[in-house]
This record gives C-alpha cells, sequence and structure tokens, in this order.
C-alpha cells in the first residue's frame, strides 16, 4: 500500500444555528492514496460537501466550524493551518471544481483571463507566458480551437465547456489532490461521460488523487477505485468499489443499490425500490444508529447504541450491528 | 455583456439616444462656448437692461444688461463640471463603503449602514443647506455639499449588489483557487457592481445639476457675477413679471441638461439591467 496523500480523522465539522447545532460532519475518517479516485455517495444533505470543504477550509465562518479532527494532507494538518498557509495550498496543491458551472465562472471576464489568474496565483510566470498555459490548458481538456475560445467570456460557452474551463483551472497548476463536487450532476447524460472520460484521463496526465463526490453510484463505478458511502455526517460503508458494488452490507447501501433502475427486473420483488422515509434533519438525529428509523433490519441495540465501523472483510468496513 | 454589445443596443433605444444627444449637444456647446458666444458673459450693458429676445440678443438680456445666451452658454461648462465632481465625490466614497460593508458584513456592516441612514434620513436639500453653510457658500464647497448628500445612495446600491454577489459560486471558486478576500473584492465582486454604478450616476447627475441649481437659487452656490443657471435664476426670479425669459431661459437649459441625464440613464438601464428585459 501507498502512502497516503490525504487522511482525515475523526472529522467533526458543526454548524452553530440559532436552532441548535448541526453536526454536518460527524466524525468522518477517510483516506486517499497517490493516484488514486475515492467516490464519496450519498444523499443530498449528508455532509459530503461539508468534508470537501472542510478540507479547503471553506466552510462558511463563522457558523459553521471544524471542532474536531484532523486533516492530514502530504503529513500536514489543514485542520490547524493558518489562512495564508490555505491560500498557498488552494488551487496549488489542493482544487476543487464545482456543481454549476453555470455560475462558477466570473461572467465579466474572458475564460482566459480566469485561467491565467488561477496560474498567477501560485507560479511566477508573466501575464504572457499565463495566457499561453491557459491556452495549453484549454487544449488540454479538448476545447476545440483553444487559440479562439480562449478570448471568450463565459455566457458565450455551453455547460459542458464551461465545466472543461472549471477543469482546467483547477489542474492548471498540476494539483496533487482534486476535489470534484458533483461536476456531473447539471450536465446532459452524454457531456456527463465526456467530462467523467476527461477527469480519469486528466488524472493519469497530471498524476494528482481525485475525490469525487456524487450521489450518483454509476458515476463511482465509472471512476473510482474506493468509495465512502456517506449518511447524517457518517461514513456508513468504505472499500474498494469493486467489493462493495459485488457485496454491498449496509443496510443503506443495499437501499441505494436497489433504488437504481436497471434493465433486467422480472418479478414483483425486484421492482425498483425506494429506501422509506427521510434523510432525517441534522439537528434531531435519532439516538443509537442514524439510519436505524429507516432500516429494514433493525434490532433494538440500534436505538441505543451507535455502531462503529467494522471490518467485514480487508479494505471493507462497515458501520452496522449486523456485522458486530 | 460585453462593450460592443452595449453600444448596438443604446443605438436601438430611443430614450437613450435622445438623452445621449441632449447630452452631448450641452457637452459640445460647453466645450465651444467662448467661440461661439456672442458676448463676454460678464460683459455689462447698462443701456440694454431686461430687453426681450432680439437679433441682437437671441435670449435676451438681464438685469444689467449681460447677454443671455452667453450666460446661458458659460453656465453650461459649469453645470456639467458641477454634475461630474459632486457625482465623482458621492460615488467613490460610497463604492468603497458599501464594498466594504457588504463584504465584510456584520460588524464592519453595522456602523456604515446605520450611519448611512441617518444621512439619508435628512431631506438632501436641507443637508445639502447644511453642510455649504459650515463650508461656506462657493461654488466648489456646493459640489462638495451635493457630493456628500449623495454618498450613502451609491453605498446602498453597491452594497446590496455586493450581499448577492458574495454568494455567487464564483466567489467560492476563485477562494478554491487561493484568491484572498482583497483580491476577491477588488477583481471580481468590484467590476461586477459597475453597471449598477454607471446607471445610477449616469441618472445621479441630473440629480446632482437641479440641487446644485437649486442651491445657487438660494444663494449658496455660485456667487454672482458667475453664470451659473441657478443663480441666473434667482436673479431672473425679481423680474419674472416683466421680463419672464430672463428666468426661462437658464430654466430651460436646466430642463434641457437634466432631462438629457435622466433619458440616457434610464435607457442605460434596461440594457444593462438584465431583470428588466
Amino acid at each position: 500500500m501507498s502512502s497516503a496523500l490525504l487522511e482525515i480523522k475523526g472529522l467533526k465539522t458543526f454548524f452553530f444555528t440559532r436552532k441548535g447545532v448541526v453536526k454536518a460532519v460527524d466524525g468522518v475518517d477517510l483516506s486517499i492514496d497517490e493516484g488514486d479516485t475515492l467516490g464519496l455517495v450519498g444523499e443530498s444533505g449528508c455532509g459530503k460537501s461539508m468534508t470537501a470543504l472542510s478540507i479547503m477550509r471553506l466552510v462558511p465562518e463563522p457558523v459553521g466550524r471544524i471542532v474536531e479532527g484532523e486533516i492530514l494532507f502530504d503529513g500536514k494538518d489543514l485542520a490547524n493551518a493558518t489562512e495564508a498557509e490555505m491560500r498557498k495550498i488552494r488551487g496549488n496543491r489542493i482544487s476543487m471544481v464545482f456543481q454549476e458551472p453555470m455560475t462558477s465562472l466570473n461572467p465579466v471576464f474572458k475564460v482566459g483571463d480566469q485561467i491565467a489568474e488561477a496560474i498567477q496565483l501560485h507560479q511566477e510566470v508573466s501575464p504572457k507566458e499565463a495566457w499561453g498555459r491557459s491556452i495549453e490548458m484549454l487544449h488540454l481538456v479538448g476545447i476545440p480551437s483553444p487559440e479562439t475560445r480562449v478570448n471568450e467570456y463565459p455566457h458565450q460557452m455551453s455547460g459542458g465547456m464551461r465545466q472543461r474551463v472549471m477543469i482546467a483551472m483547477a489542474l492548471s497548476c498540476r494539483p496533487k489532490l482534486m476535489i470534484a463536487d458533483e461536476p456531473t450532476t447539471a450536465l446532459d447524460v452524454t457531456i456527463q461521460a465526456q467530462i467523467l472520460d476527461l477527469i480519469n484521463r486528466l488524472k493519469e496526465r497530471v498524476g494528482s488523487s481525485i475525490l469525487l463526490i456524487t450521489h450518483n453510484l454509476a458515476v463511482v463505478a465509472e471512476v473510482a477505485q474506493y468509495v465512502g458511502v456517506m449518511y447524517a455526517g457518517h461514513i456508513v460503508e468504505y472499500g474498494n468499489v469493486l467489493r462493495i458494488f459485488k457485496n454491498p452490507r449496509h443496510p443503506y447501501t443495499v437501499g441505494l443499490f436497489r433504488s437504481i433502475p436497471q434493465k433486467r427486473r422480472r418479478t414483483k420483488k425486484d421492482r425498483l425500490q425506494a429506501i422509506s422515509g427521510l434523510v432525517p434533519e441534522l439537528l434531531g438525529l435519532p439516538a443509537g444508529c442514524k439510519f436505524h428509523d429507516r432500516c429494514s433490519e433493525v434490532s433494538p441495540r440500534c436505538r441505543e447504541e451507535g455502531p462503529p465501523l467494522l471490518e467485514v472483510e480487508p479494505g471493507h468496513q462497515v458501520r452496522c450491528w449486523l456485522y458486530g | 455583456m460585453e462593450k460592443v454589445e452595449v453600444f448596438i443596443e443604446l443605438k436601438r433605444n430611443k430614450t437613450a439616444m435622445v438623452g445621449f444627444v441632449l447630452i452631448l449637444g450641452l457637452v459640445i456647446l460647453a466645450l465651444i462656448g467662448p467661440w461661439i458666444s456672442p458676448y463676454k458673459p460678464l460683459a455689462l450693458d447698462p443701456i440694454n437692461r431686461l430687453k426681450g429676445p432680439s437679433w441682437a440678443h437671441l435670449f435676451g438680456t438681464d438685469s444689467l444688461g449681460r447677454d443671455i445666451l452667453s450666460r446661458v452658454i458659460y453656465g453650461s461648462r459649469i453645470s456639467i463640471v458641477i454634475g461630474l465632481i459632486a457625482v465623482s465625490i458621492s460615488l467613490i466614497p460610497g463604492t468603497v463603503l458599501g464594498l466594504v460593508a457588504g463584504f465584510y458584513g456584520r460588524r464592519v456592516d453595522e456602523p456604515i449602514m446605520r450611519f448611512m441612514d441617518i444621512m439619508l434620513a435628512f431631506p438632501a436639500i436641507l443637508l445639502a443647506i447644511f453642510i455649504t453653510a459650515i463650508l461656506g457658500p462657493s461654488l466648489l464647497n456646493t459640489m462638495i455639499a451635493v457630493g456628500i448628500v449623495y454618498i450613502p445612495h451609491y453605498a446602498r446600491i453597491v452594497r446590496s449588489s455586493v450581499l448577492s454577489l458574495k454568494q455567487q459560486l464564483f466567489v467560492q471558486a476563485v477562494r478554491s483557487l487561493g484568491g484572498s478576500n482583497l483580491r476577491i473584492l477588488a477583481l471580481h465582486i468590484f467590476p461586477n457592481t459597475v453597471p449598477p454604478i454607471i446607471v445610477y450616476a449616469t441618472l445621479g447627475m441630473g440629480t446632482a445639476v437641479l440641487q446644485a441649481a437649486a442651491l445657487g437659487f438660494l444663494g449658496l452656490g455660485a456667487q454672482p457675477p458667475t453664470p451659473e443657471w441657478g443663480a441666473m435664476l434667482s436673479e431672473g426670479r425679481q423680474y419674472i413679471q416683466n421680463a419672464p425669459h430672463v428666468a426661462a431661459f437658464p430654466g430651460l437649459a436646466i430642463f434641457m441638461l437634466v432631462l438629457g441625464f435622466n433619458l440616457f440613464g434610464d435607457g442605460l438601464r434596461d440594457i444593462l439591467d438584465p431583470s428588466l428585459r
């Protein structure tokens, strides 16, 4: 096993609102090795994005705060880094691609200027050189005739194009880690495939690791080597993508798989099944296992005590009493 | 929107074009004034006092026999300069205050905006009179007074657009690339606030000219014998029964300039504000 590039231990990110404390991320552990892709899956509001923002230290303060835990990136704890240190890391060593390509570019600047800015923030290059590098980056992300498109404004581009530009910006300083927060959710299905393919290829070229956040299991299967399934601020299942897809253990993961439409469903039992109930309000989380009130295999123990992450087979961990 | 597009849209917008032509006409008049005005604006002619319009004096003469046309032409220079300077005096600090208040929020926002509220609570003309009374009546002080009075308007407009802009994803994106707060504010948020500022400043030019004229009318602005439109109006007031042209022509000039700025500003807003499309 190669050394971990990013290792998160017991991360807790809470929001202190007037109504109470929202535990958006409640003790997350995960690690990404160099060159690997980790897919973080879960429903809306389960804490995926907040985990990502915590790594970037972009949690909206002062309401939100990392209250506990370590975020070790290349041996350095980002949870305790100063703002100045973080500015040197952001965009340079860790970068991020967002969900909405339509609004993640500044409407008043040419895309070339925005990529050049990303480069000049971290590298001592002349404006002319940075501009040349932006053309190169546009070429790299597969935008046709980059010499002319570099002069365009974001509104002249389609969503897929803009997402490519965002990826170009994110990769312009060859970061060690790229966080992609639902990078394809806002795009057409055909464009989704192209973007995923692009991310996969560029990962090899640039040599970055990727933390891919999505609610789409198919996307994970496409690009990730490891999967973390999140529920209500916890990681409930973690492991190699093949193992989890072949043999999902946690009732929530099983439910997620059952709710994917499949080609061959013959019997009534094989019909599309939704997970009953709703994601719990993060303000009023149930005691014990956070999933117990929606779980089909709930036992009395689940209502009282939350399970720890248990190893069910090497490299496959599940947070469920079924295996404890 | 690109600059070229704005010009094309402007050409299509009739209101804006009428305003633009009015402004352009008066600006040209102001620029070439010394060469085309038939008389010196301060030249007295005691024999031809309060004469109505004639071929010798197209706009007639005032109580000291000065040619009103020449005075109106020279007055356009003063009024346009008043508009420009007064608007700059309110625009620059107003924008900075609005940017800072909107971006940093809470502890910075509260004191700034509450002070702006206090300023807004005074009737504009009263506050302007108050400031000129402190500084002393003069043309420069008029501009300062009118400028200060409108600072809160700019601060409010800029603050409100900053509040919505800072929630935008591109701000988060710049931050995720390692951009500092100052960079985000100056390089990414500020340029996006420019369109509403331009619109408001154009409309504000008209208001500033009007306010300055009002101060001039009250005797707090330009002092005689300066050919300032408001002051001319005030002088003409005494003769309104027998020689209405003395007040009418400077009044008409104020009307044209303010109308020009208002029409142009309205047109610009239609073009730059996408929500009105």
